[in-house]
């Protein structure tokens, strides 16, 4: 049990309570910033695992872009803003929750005695290996991952045009005629 | 440190994205789940980078990738979310159930009030 054990085990002991608040907590706007918590711990368990940058993106993109999106999406959707009733119309949960959670746990069981079985005796030697910094792993994406790159880049493009596509509202002739 | 710490921490974010996907009714909830799944892949990715000392930097390269999928997928589900809204004025999942088939009278209806605009 080394220091880097104790991080990481501190980090993920408040990822993991972040996460069961997000998809418990009965006000959509608390798991959202809820989620901003477990990125948040996540990332710190990137930097343990000696990938910097991929921490930074974590942050910058996770918590910087994709959790105010979610805000954003809760307040256009008019999203119930407050404590609502469980199980009520107007609550978060819907009725299956006794199923949901019996499907999480089985799924948990078996991602878990799997991968821990597997990797029981594993040990990541964190002390010698190459930080994953900017320059790294720059030079990782620019080598050999060009082509999986540019493809991402134009899946962006694609979402992009797509998200502008659906959410745009079509103006008649009729309105415009009344607005000129 | 023991990649084993990494693999169940990563296998308890995903079965807690599995419940949140179930449970969950609100459409932005639900697509918050998704994320909780997305970053379970992402560790795992990541621990695996760092324990085969990859030289290529693979796991990490491709954890920027699922990254980048994961902002266009919110992106796009977010937009449909909206327009679900638009037209439809909820976004609760299981009020949606204009192709469920589970009520033959109410869907003779639903289909007869939708078919005039």
């Amino acid at each position: 049990m080394t220091g880097a054990d104790v991080v990481f085990a501190l980090l993920g002991v408040v990822c993991l309570a972040a996460a069961v608040l997000v998809v418990t907590s009965p006000n959509v706007i608390h798991a959202a910033l809820w989620l901003v918590v477990c990125f948040g711990a996540l990332a710190g368990c990137y930097l343990v695992l000696t990938a910097e940058f991929v921490a930074w993106v974590q942050v910058l993109i996770y918590i910087g872009a994709i959790v105010v999106l979610m805000l954003f999406g809760a307040m256009l959707t008019r999203a119930p803003i407050g404590p609502q009733p469980a199980g009520g119309a107007g609550g978060l949960d819907s009725g299956n929750r006794p199923l949901a959670a019996l499907a999480g746990l089985a799924t948990t069981g078996v991602l878990g005695t799997l991968v821990i079985s597997a990797f029981r005796g594993a040990y990541v030697d964190i002390h010698h290996t190459a930080v994953g910094d900017g320059r790294v792993i720059g030079a990782a994406v620019f080598r050999f991952f060009v082509l999986p790159f540019e493809i991402a880049s134009v899946l962006l493009l694609a979402a992009l045009v797509g998200a502008i596509v659906l959410t745009r509202r079509e103006v008649s002739d009729a309105e415009q005629a009344d607005r000129a | 440190m023991h990649l084993s710490l990494a693999v169940g921490l990563s296998a308890l974010l995903f079965g807690t994205g599995v419940y949140g996907v179930l449970a969950r009714r609100n459409a932005v909830a639900v697509l918050m789940a998704v994320e909780l799944m997305l970053n379970a892949a992402n560790l795992d990715l990541v621990a695996f980078d760092a324990w085969f000392k990859d030289n290529l930097h693979g796991g990490q390269v491709f954890a920027l990738f699922v990254v980048v999928v994961a902002a266009a997928e919110v992106g796009v589900g977010l937009a449909i979310v909206l327009a679900v809204f638009r037209l439809r004025d909820t976004v609760a999942v299981d009020a949606l159930t204009q192709l469920a088939d589970r009520d033959p009278p109410a869907r003779a209806d639903t289909v007869a009030s939708d078919s005039a605009p």
